[in-house]
């Protein structure tokens, strides 16, 4: 049964963050026999909390505590105070993911390698390859139960991924199905299969998408080595004379300061608020922040190259009807650089609701060139873009200079500039997107600038070598030994994947390595 | 497959007959706070804002997401906040009489009236276009965002269905209904 561990525990890891990285590591190391303590700094929503209301929604689980942006990216001038779209809750942004699961391909493990010097981009290759990640892609396919993998049926598809095959196959594309997702095509692990509900977004009312919300950290919590501490903002991380980690400084619900001590410390808590929480741990002894010898903390952030196309027909689609996400092409997603940019990107079925529509479709549109769309909802299919973007040193996240949080604690802001291969992808893909619609009779296609970010990416990267980056191979910081990275932040290059499937592996990953170091009395 | 009836149901609230003239027509403002649409459709209390302002502030939401076959009233229904948000708020009030003082003076200056007596949507739009990077418009423009498309009325209207789960989403509701995609 659910644990409780007392405050002065040193013998605890302690996990700071419960989505798809925070969420499975603690739940591993739980099941490894590992007592663990993750700190999630939003509250504890159940299902029966989640409601088919985007709004809602949004108000009820968003991070939505105060963040600048700056740089030339478009989410800056639509939505300054939102870099990104992420959820601060029991279960992280798996609340509200989508569910695409897909591996990475072996080429983006190698991004420098494979793309060359790309000016202005501060690439590198991972210090892990394809093949090592292979059995840990497996073990995660498997329990987050992703469908084409497995033995387990694609889910059907419904009228927004229909109107996209239509159009794949005339324009000749060849790979395009259902995808391959973390939702249930039939009852399996307890849960049951995907009643077409739609808004994936708002949070699953049937559980049917995996979430380590009730997936996995139940799982956890019933071997009685586990506790999840909801509404504990972990504001800093402690270290000892000799430089090891030894705890915590949280805020609870009321703002009331608590010490967790700790063995090690694994922080997940997104690609903001991890190195934010890295820089604000600065100390006499580590003045840049912990782990940040190289000067990369915060550094390299990435976000995916994104778009959507929206198209209207003469007939009706009703998009948002069935699952969100279930319909991709991935014939872009190849490096080919005689399209004029280094990397490739996925076509994915998206819809959004009324409400969402008439925020994100044209952000600060207005007249009838707008709301002759919106006068056409549903008679609209669409499409997300998503594709990897190039690192760049001076994409990053900084701590504020005056502007501070609840706790007195410097806000993060979040600097973006699009590189000109991010842009050459976007347009290119674009007009690849319009294109499928074009080819089954759409009336008008909309090139939909990027939303707040959902992939968050890239702040705290793996890397070999030390002065490259913050963590090791093992998601281990390079400078101290009993710190780990567990989030997707320490992805060296993003690849043109949704991340998710990638973050669960590697927790998996992380979680034998952790248990081997606890055993030999390394850590 | 299965598409929405989008007809608006029509329910008279009797009380009110009639707008004046002299507007575009639509709206008016009839004796003190009441301000009310034509026929008597909707009619609304105002006691913060000057009853004429919020006039024009359901004439410019209208004029900033135009859709034919929305009636005024839900546009009124975006708008309605702003009284009680003037009443609790001076800066707000100022800013809003303010941009339709600004509003009226650049419909006189253009076409000898009131923004509410300009006849035409492109003539209204041209002003609103002179003025969108202004603070108010973009307050207006903003807030209608949700205070226009998230109210559950009109989502029907747009083919919108809402929320699916409680009628067991849409797996026997039509998800794949889609009927006139060449195989």
């Amino acid at each position: 049964m659910a644990q409780s561990f007392d405050m002065n525990d040193d013998s605890v890891v302690v996990v700071i963050g419960s989505g798809a990285g925070g969420g499975t590591l603690g739940t591993q190391l739980a099941l490894k026999g590992i007592r663990t303590v993750i700190l999630e700094a939003g509250g504890r929503h159940e299902i029966d909390d989640f409601e088919n209301d985007e709004w809602g929604m949004f108000g009820k689980i968003s991070w939505l505590d105060a963040r600048t942006t700056s740089g030339d990216w478009r989410v800056a001038k639509d939505f300054p105070g939102l870099p990104a779209w992420i959820v601060k809750a029991v279960g992280g942004s798996t609340v509200h993911w989508a569910g695409a699961s897909l591996r990475f391909q072996e080429h983006e493990f190698k991004a420098q390698s494979t793309y060359g010097n790309v000016a202005g981009a501060n690439l590198l290759d991972w210090p892990i390859t394809l093949q090592e990640m292979a059995p840990y892609y497996a073990q995660a396919e498997d329990r987050m139960g992703v469908t084409r993998t497995n033995g387990i049926d694609g889910l059907p598809g419904n009228n927004n991924f229909k109107v996209m095959k239509a159009g794949a196959d005339k324009l000749g594309y060849k790979d395009c199905h259902t995808g391959r997702m973390a939702i249930n095509s039939a009852d399996r692990d307890g849960r049951g299969a995907c009643q077409q509900i739609g808004f994936c977004f708002q949070g699953c009312k049937t559980g049917a998408k995996w979430s380590t919300l009730y997936a996995e950290i139940p799982k956890g919590e019933e071997t009685g080595k586990l506790e999840v501490r909801p509404n504990a903002q972990v504001l800093q991380i402690e270290h000892d004379a000799s430089g090891k980690v030894t705890g915590v400084i949280y805020a609870d619900a009321e703002g009331k300061q608590h010490r967790q001590k700790a063995r090690a410390v694994a922080v997940a808590g997104n690609s903001i608020e991890s190195p934010r929480l890295l820089l604000n741990s600065a100390s006499s002894m580590f003045p840049d922040g912990l782990a940040n010898s190289s000067g990369q903390v915060g550094r390299n952030y990435m976000r995916h190259m994104t778009g959507s196309v929206y198209a209207t027909f003469d007939r009706p689609v009703h998009m948002y009807r069935g699952t969100t996400m279930a319909g991709i092409i991935t014939d872009e997603s190849i490096n080919d650089p005689s399209r004029g940019f280094v990397g490739g990107y996925e076509m994915e079925t998206l819809s959004l609701g009324l409400p969402f529509m008439a925020a994100f479709l044209n952000p600060g549109g207005w007249g009838r060139s707008f709301t002759s769309a919106m006068d056409m909802y549903d008679h609209m299919a669409g499409m997300w873009l998503v594709g990897e973007d190039m690192p760049q040193e001076s994409n990053r996240i900084t701590l504020h200079a005056s502007m501070k949080d609840q706790h007195g604690l410097p806000i993060p802001d979040v600097h973006f500039d699009d590189h000109p291969n991010d842009i050459a992808m976007r347009n290119h893909a674009y007009q690849q997107g319009a294109a499928v619609y074009d080819a089954v009779g759409a009336v008008r296609t909309f090139p939909t600038p990027p939303y707040p970010s959902t992939h968050n990416l890239g702040t705290n990267r793996m890397s070999e070598k030390a002065r490259d980056g913050v963590v090791n191979k093992w998601g281990q910081t390079h400078d101290i030994a009993n710190l780990f990275v567990s989030d997707g932040s320490q992805f060296t290059t993003g690849a043109s994947e949704n991340p998710t499937l990638t973050i669960v592996a590697l927790a998996l990953r992380q979680a034998d390595y952790i248990a081997e170091q606890m055993g030999k009395n390394a850590i | 497959m299965r598409t929405l009836d989008k007809r608006t149901k029509v329910t008279r609230r009797g009380f009110l007959k009639t707008a004046g003239a002299g507007t575009a027509g639509i709206i008016a403002v009839v004796n003190g706070g009441i301000v009310m649409g034509a026929g008597g459709a909707w009619a609304m209390e105002v006691k913060h804002l000057r009853p004429g302002s919020m006039a024009t502030l359901v004439q410019m939401a209208r004029d900033i997401y135009p859709h034919d076959h929305l009636a005024d009233k839900y546009y009124a229904q975006a708008m309605i906040g702003y009284d009680a948000s003037a009443g609790d708020d001076a800066d707000l009030k100022a800013m809003l009489e303010a941009g339709v003082d600004f509003v009226d003076a650049t419909a006189s200056a253009r076409h000898g009236g009131g923004y509410l007596s300009v006849a035409w949507e492109e003539d209204r739009v041209a002003i609103l276009k002179s003025m969108e990077d202004s603070p108010f418009f973009q307050k207006i423009r903003g807030g209608l965002v949700t205070g226009l498309y998230n109210q559950p009325e009109v989502w029907a209207k747009f083919g919108y269905e809402g929320a699916s789960a409680e009628q067991g989403g849409y797996i026997s509701r039509g998800f794949d209904d889609i009927d006139w995609l060449e195989a």
